[in-house]
């Protein structure tokens, strides 16, 4: 029994170990891994600064389309943010043991995506410098009021929801952290000693940390469902074809989780390979995740076919034209490589057990990713070139839209700006919630113990129920 | 912001000038009396003493004291219109011949570049057997306006007189209006508005009721010329139209108007030439009403020649080929 019990602390500690180590160096390939990041996030700074001195103008966009990559862009995160609620909320609320490596990463996902989610808007305003005008003559009639109150509320949500966890891993890290020896050192220690809040691990502080976060799982939850349906609405409560749907809320929700979903499992993978967490990544967790990206492909087909095969049927006038575009016309490789490739192959390929091995599944994962941000784009753009008068006689860069540099430069200065912000969060803090893996252990092992117990006892019954059968009966066959 | 600070810097000068100008003409003969008064300030020459509201007297550069155009009401004003009007318009397509006039005329009194139409002749044919037709469309000024319902500052809005304003001073350029508008009938200052045009607006301040100067960021549209009508003229697509085709007026007063002078009577004449609405299934309830294109006097348009669908679908299918590689 005892050599057991240190076992279990033996096990603990390796798992602070593994949990703790990428913090506490950063190797040559992290330097030139955040070198390269902020060079892109430089050039696209820079790129912004040209669009914000000569106007919107430098970008392609124009007055049919006039809206373009940076809302798609917008979608396409405020989807992606859905995955840390997803995983974290609904497995914890499910009480699933295994989601415990993986929470910490999703939650990350989560309030990194919708940062530069929120962020992107502003970038696609034509007047930022009058973004005090929101709060001066704000209108709640107007969706896009709907939208900044739910993201506002969401990203607080979701701070919270990344931290409240995080406060025991501080104070481990605070504990841990001895020697200061260097400025950055002292920085790190007095930047856990503040994030941990004060944290002694006393019964109160534990009982109250799973008091909050069972009331913050409950919160998130429809918050991140209406920061979608809000999202959808900036588009469905306009009079265009094509965005004009009662569908567009669930849609838009389900297409969440479904990039939001593969986003998890990219992050998982991209961990587990970095910080050589296989032994707590493992298999079983990419089995279970493709079991659940799988679910929600299947929403979110089905959910495409709502939206698509029902006003096909009809092809009433003007959304007629948008889909016979979309259908066979100038859009129609990117939309069946959309429907085909990165809705209907991931879910063949999901059913198969074969499919959902590590590799295989985040592969997969990373076309249902790019499929997802492509089909943003094919609902903002080809709506915008079919409005209800005919587009004649102008030039012919308004008739049509391709985002330019100065577009992709902006939008991939904030995808490096997520990585940036994911690389030095996990360069800063343990990237799995060590007590809550410990926690998992524990219970694990109470389990353990418990079965020993059980299949003991039975064993002991079954002794004196063989002794009573010899001595009394004939034994059964 | 700089620009805006600039802007109500200029605009404060601007208020205290007119002030002055005001008052401080009555007072020129005063000001010659002091300067007479006061001998010693004859060595500044370009200095001129002007007088405030409140009796006040300043010394002020005479070259400051420029031309002022005060704008026709303020901003207040402009919100909230002309009491008792309800402006309408129609515009009969059976005289239009699709010349342009009122998009030039348009163009000239709102110094707009030639490529932004705020009112736009488009050449229909609803089906392939039906006639073709021209089609002037302006802003329709809806009574249920999606744009001014998505606006989340509220820059544009909706005035008592029917007419559908922006405040370019208020406008944060997300172009929420233009997606929600299904007529395309708003336009974003993509860059800086064309140094000719703004050499040609000069100095006029800004109104909602003028749309003019214009500003890089932000949204406008077609304004049925307000301030002309609080001078009794019409909106200049109006007056400008050669074939009489377009007629303006007050719904309240059941009296339309068209460039000769013609009054009508608006309800006798949808009544008369049945009158309809552009796609009023989609229920923005707009101002402007359409007279069939029956009996035309003039040739029908050559669709042949709009060819811009194809055109159009040429480019996206590059850009697409760029995309796919």
């Amino acid at each position: 029994m005892a050599t057991e019990k240190y076992n279990l602390k033996q096990e603990i500690e390796t798992v602070r170990e593994d949990c703790l180590r990428p913090t506490q160096k950063w190797g040559r390939s992290t330097q030139t891994w955040i070198g390269c990041l902020l060079i892109v996030m430089g050039w696209g700074l820079y790129c912004y600064i040209h669009q914000l001195r000569d106007g919107l103008g430098v970008t392609a966009m124009r007055d049919y389309v006039s809206w373009g990559l940076y809302i798609s862009t917008f979608i396409f995160f405020i989807g992606i943010s859905h995955s840390g609620t997803l995983v974290s909320a609904i497995l914890r609320i499910t009480k699933q043991e295994w989601r415990r490596p993986i929470t910490r990463s999703a939650e990350l996902l989560t309030f990194v995506s919708l940062l530069f989610g929120g962020i992107i808007p502003i970038i696609d305003l034509g007047r930022p410098d009058r973004l005090p005008n929101l709060v001066l003559f704000g209108r709640i009639q107007s969706p896009l009021m709907w939208d900044i109150i739910a993201i506002c509320t969401y990203l607080v949500g979701s701070t919270l929801f990344l931290f409240l966890p995080m406060i025991p891993d501080m104070a481990l890290c605070r504990d841990r952290l001895t020697v200061c020896d260097s400025p950055f050192k002292k920085f790190k220690k007095w930047l856990y000693t503040k994030m941990a809040i004060g944290w002694k691990g006393t019964k109160s502080q534990w009982h109250r940390l799973e008091l909050t976060m069972t009331i913050m799982t409950i919160v998130i939850i429809p918050v991140a469902v209406s920061v979608h349906t809000v999202v959808s609405y900036i588009f469905a409560m306009t009079l265009r074809p094509g965005w004009n749907s009662t569908v567009f809320g669930p849609y838009f929700v389900a297409g969440a989780l479904y990039s939001g979903s593969a986003g998890v499992v990219l992050g998982m993978a991209a961990f587990r390979k970095l910080y050589h967490l296989e032994k707590y990544i493992t298999p079983r967790h990419f089995d279970l995740m493709g079991r659940i990206v799988l679910a929600l492909t299947l929403i979110y087909a089905y959910l495409n076919l709502n939206e698509y095969w029902i006003p096909a049927y009809n092809m009433v006038t003007a959304e007629g034209h948008l889909l016979s575009d979309l259908f066979y016309g100038s859009y129609s490789k990117a939309f069946w490589t959309c429907q085909f490739g990165t809705v209907l192959l991931p879910i063949i390929i999901m059913s198969i057990p074969k499919g959902r091995t590590v590799t295989i599944l985040t592969i997969t994962c990373i076309i249902i990713v790019a499929g997802a941000w492509v089909k943003r784009y094919l609902i903002v753009v080809p709506t915008l070139l079919h409005p209800f008068m005919p587009i004649q006689e102008v030039p012919g860069t308004w008739s049509s839209y391709f985002p330019n540099y100065v577009e992709f430069s902006v939008t991939a200065a904030c995808l490096a700006g997520i990585f940036l912000v994911i690389t030095l969060f996990s360069k800063l803090f343990p990237m799995m919630a060590v007590w809550e893996v410990e926690k998992g252990i524990l219970i694990e092992h109470d389990k353990q113990a418990a079965i020993e117990l059980r299949t003991k006892r039975e064993a002991e019954e079954a002794k004196i129920m063989g002794k009573r059968l010899k001595t009394g009966f004939e034994p059964l066959k | 912001m700089q620009e805006d600070n600039k802007q109500n810097n200029k605009t404060d000068r601007r208020n205290f000038l007119r002030k002055s100008l005001i008052t401080g003409s009555i007072l020129t003969a005063g000001a010659i009396g002091l300067e007479k008064v006061f001998p010693g300030e004859k060595d500044s020459g370009e200095k001129v003493k002007v007088l405030t509201p409140d009796g006040k007297v300043y010394v002020a550069s005479s070259e400051h004291l420029k031309e002022y155009r005060p704008p026709p009401v303020t901003n207040a004003e402009a919100r909230k219109g002309i009491a008792n009007k309800k402006f309408v318009m129609v515009i009969d397509l059976a005289k239009c011949d699709g010349c342009k006039t009122c998009t030039v005329a348009c163009q000239a009194m709102h110094f707009t570049e030639s490529d932004r139409e705020w009112i736009k002749v488009f050449k229909m044919q609803d089906a392939d057997a039906t006639a073709p037709y021209f089609f002037p469309k302006p802003c329709f000024h809806c009574d249920n306006p999606p744009c001014t319902k998505v606006c989340p500052v509220n820059a544009t809005f909706k005035r008592q007189d029917g007419i559908v304003l922006i405040d370019n001073e208020r406008c944060i350029g997300c172009r929420m209006c233009m997606a929600a508008c299904p007529y395309s009938t708003r336009f974003f200052n993509w860059s800086h508005p064309d140094p000719k045009q703004t050499a040609a607006v000069g100095n006029t301040p800004y109104s909602p009721e003028q749309s003019v100067p214009r500003r890089m960021g932000t949204v406008e549209k077609c304004d049925f010329c307000p301030d002309m009508i609080r001078q009794g003229k019409m909106p200049a697509c109006v007056s400008g139209c050669p074939m009489d085709a377009i007629y303006f007026g007050d719904q309240n007063e059941d009296a339309v108007t068209n460039a000769s002078g013609v009054t009508v009577k608006l309800s006798q004449l949808l009544e008369d030439n049945a009158g309809y609405r552009h796609l009023e299934e989609l229920g923005t309830k707009p101002r402007v009403y359409y007279l069939p294109p029956k009996n035309r006097k003039y040739p029908i348009p050559d669709m042949k020649s709009v060819g811009n669908e194809k055109k159009e679908k040429k480019h996206i299918e590059m850009d697409m080929g760029i995309m796919q590689m």
